[in-house]
């Protein structure tokens, strides 16, 4: 069976290395800031550490006040998995890291959840719309799309 | 000497071509005849399901998930319904669970048996292959059509178990199936496995290393063509997937061939798994009673199975309505499609169709 890592369990592991990244965390998820995130990702991806060497998913959900980017994360190695949240600020511009730089995997998910849900990730070399053509007007999966 | 001054040439395969599987196009740049740089564009297909099920409830978006992967309907229906009952903590009896594994085993078969024959076709042996591999596809979906009345949007599945019972007739029919599956198997290898032009058009094309295949988030048989040993069914068992025994094929290099070998392994696993759960089942209820308007309690829920294609996972959050207030899709056709650009660039416009064809992918499950 795939061992859940709780939230406190992986955010004991992390401000060991990374003091002041997270900001919140219960059984569930463990939640940090958006200007963390990439350093984050880096720490769990580490070989000679948690080694979650596999970005199974990254969601986004639209929750009006505030946007939630869910991370998704497996160690094959271990075979254990666990859950990294994204809170952002305000519905004008969200902005999150982008970690496709430490996995591949973001790259099509990233541009994904920038189309559709309209959140950016600084730094994704590639960000343009993916599902949709360039020129659309809004992002369909958010609460006050009117299509 | 004068030299002659080349330059790039870029051109558009597809959305409409017979070999990207459906509406998929790829904007190639040629260096003579070398791919130097490949953009695969998406989106022809696109029908919002994620937003359409935010407003319907949660039986209904059952026939949502269907119109996925529609060669694959099956298994997105289990996933779905395991999302479900994860979320708001419904129990499945038994019997229903091992109908659910010999149903979702032969749409592995039947979807294997599709993405072996459009390969061949892909290289060239255009049709006939592909007859011989339908030819068994169809007695697959003839025992859907015993099952619930479909043959590809099938909608077997429900929160609580499945739709109904197996006919007495289904039985018999799918015993006989499962006599002739392995002789049949042995036929079609005959015909490709030692065959010399698809070995010559296929080993060591298209390569996938074992740490990028990781890295890019590939799941299904092409991870495990690169010899990562990964299968959900043994890494994270659920239904009754710890109750039969079957080996978890892996390939060596990572290559197209290995892509076409896993498959054809996993269906020879596949009916093992079908033998064993005929063997094991035995009589009772198939479904729990679930009110018509399922409100899961306010939570999310993360579940996946291994589906024929790679990880198949689904995500959803309920604010304790009828209708799922976020429901999302882990693809694993959209997703297995990120280190396409890497496999094919420096290979030349025949080998591109192939890689791809190995790949496997179907366009109502990327666009979604």
């Amino acid at each position: 069976m795939t061992k859940i890592i709780t939230g406190e369990e992986i955010s004991k592991s992390i401000e060991s290395t990374l003091a002041n990244a997270v900001v919140a965390s219960d059984e569930t998820a463990m939640w940090v800031s958006p200007e963390t995130i990439h350093d984050v990702c880096k720490t769990l991806k580490n070989p000679d550490g948690l080694d979650y060497s596999f970005l199974t998913a990254i969601s986004a959900v639209d929750y009006i006040e505030y946007f939630e980017v869910v991370y998704h994360l497996t160690s094959l190695r271990n075979n254990c998995s666990c859950i990294i949240k994204v809170k952002t600020s305000g519905r004008e511009n969200p902005k999150v890291q982008s970690v496709s730089d430490i996995w591949q995997a973001a790259d099509l998910q990233e541009r994904e959840i920038w189309d559709l849900m309209g959140i950016k990730f600084e730094g994704h070399p590639n960000l343009k719309r993916i599902l949709l053509w360039e020129g659309f007007d809004g992002h369909p999966l958010r609460k006050d799309f009117i299509g | 000497m004068a030299t002659i001054r080349t330059e790039p040439v870029t051109i558009n395969l597809g959305p409409q071509h017979p070999s990207t599987h459906g509406v998929f196009r790829l904007r190639v740049t040629f260096d003579g005849e070398e791919i130097v740089d490949l953009e695969p564009v998406f989106g022809y297909l696109h029908r919002g399901t994620e937003k359409l099920a935010e407003s319907r409830n949660y039986v209904q978006i059952v026939t949502l998930t269907d119109r996925m992967d529609y060669v694959a309907s099956m298994s997105n229906n289990l996933a779905y319904v395991r999302t479900v009952e994860k979320l708001s903590d419904i129990k499945v009896p038994e019997r229903a669970q091992y109908i659910r594994v010999i149903s979702v085993e032969l749409q592995r078969i039947a979807s294997h048996l599709m993405a072996t024959g459009f390969l061949l076709n892909d290289l060239g042996a255009l049709a006939t292959p592909l007859v011989y591999c339908f030819r068994e596809r169809e007695r697959i979906l003839d025992l859907f059509e015993m099952l619930c009345g479909a043959r590809i949007t099938l909608s077997y599945m429900r929160p609580g178990g499945v739709f109904q019972d197996a006919p007495e007739e289904f039985w018999g029919s799918l015993n006989t199936l499962i006599s002739d599956l392995p002789s049949y198997l042995d036929e079609l290898e005959s015909l490709i496995t030692t065959n010399e032009i698809v070995l010559a058009r296929t080993i060591g094309v298209g390569l996938l290393s074992d740490t990028q295949a990781i890295d890019s988030g590939v799941t299904g048989p092409i991870l495990r063509a690169s010899s990562v040993k990964w299968d959900l069914r043994k890494a994270n068992p659920y239904e009754i997937y710890d109750r039969v025994n079957f080996d978890v094929p892996i390939g060596s290099s990572g290559d197209t061939y290995d892509r076409y070998y896993v498959r054809l392994q996993e269906m020879r696993e596949s009916i093992k798994i079908i033998s064993q759960c005929i063997q094991q089942i035995e009589p009772g209820p198939v479904r729990t009673k679930t009110p018509f308007f399922i409100r899961p309690p306010t939570g999310e829920a993360y579940s996946s199975v291994e589906g024929p294609k790679g990880e198949l996972g689904f995500y959803m959050v309920s604010d304790g309505g009828i209708s799922p207030y976020r429901f999302k899709v882990r693809a694993p056709s959209f997703i297995n499609l990120t280190p396409l650009r890497d496999m094919i660039t420096g290979w030349k416009m025949g080998d591109l169709i192939i890689i791809l064809g190995s790949i496997d992918i179907v366009l109502g499950e990327v666009d979604r």
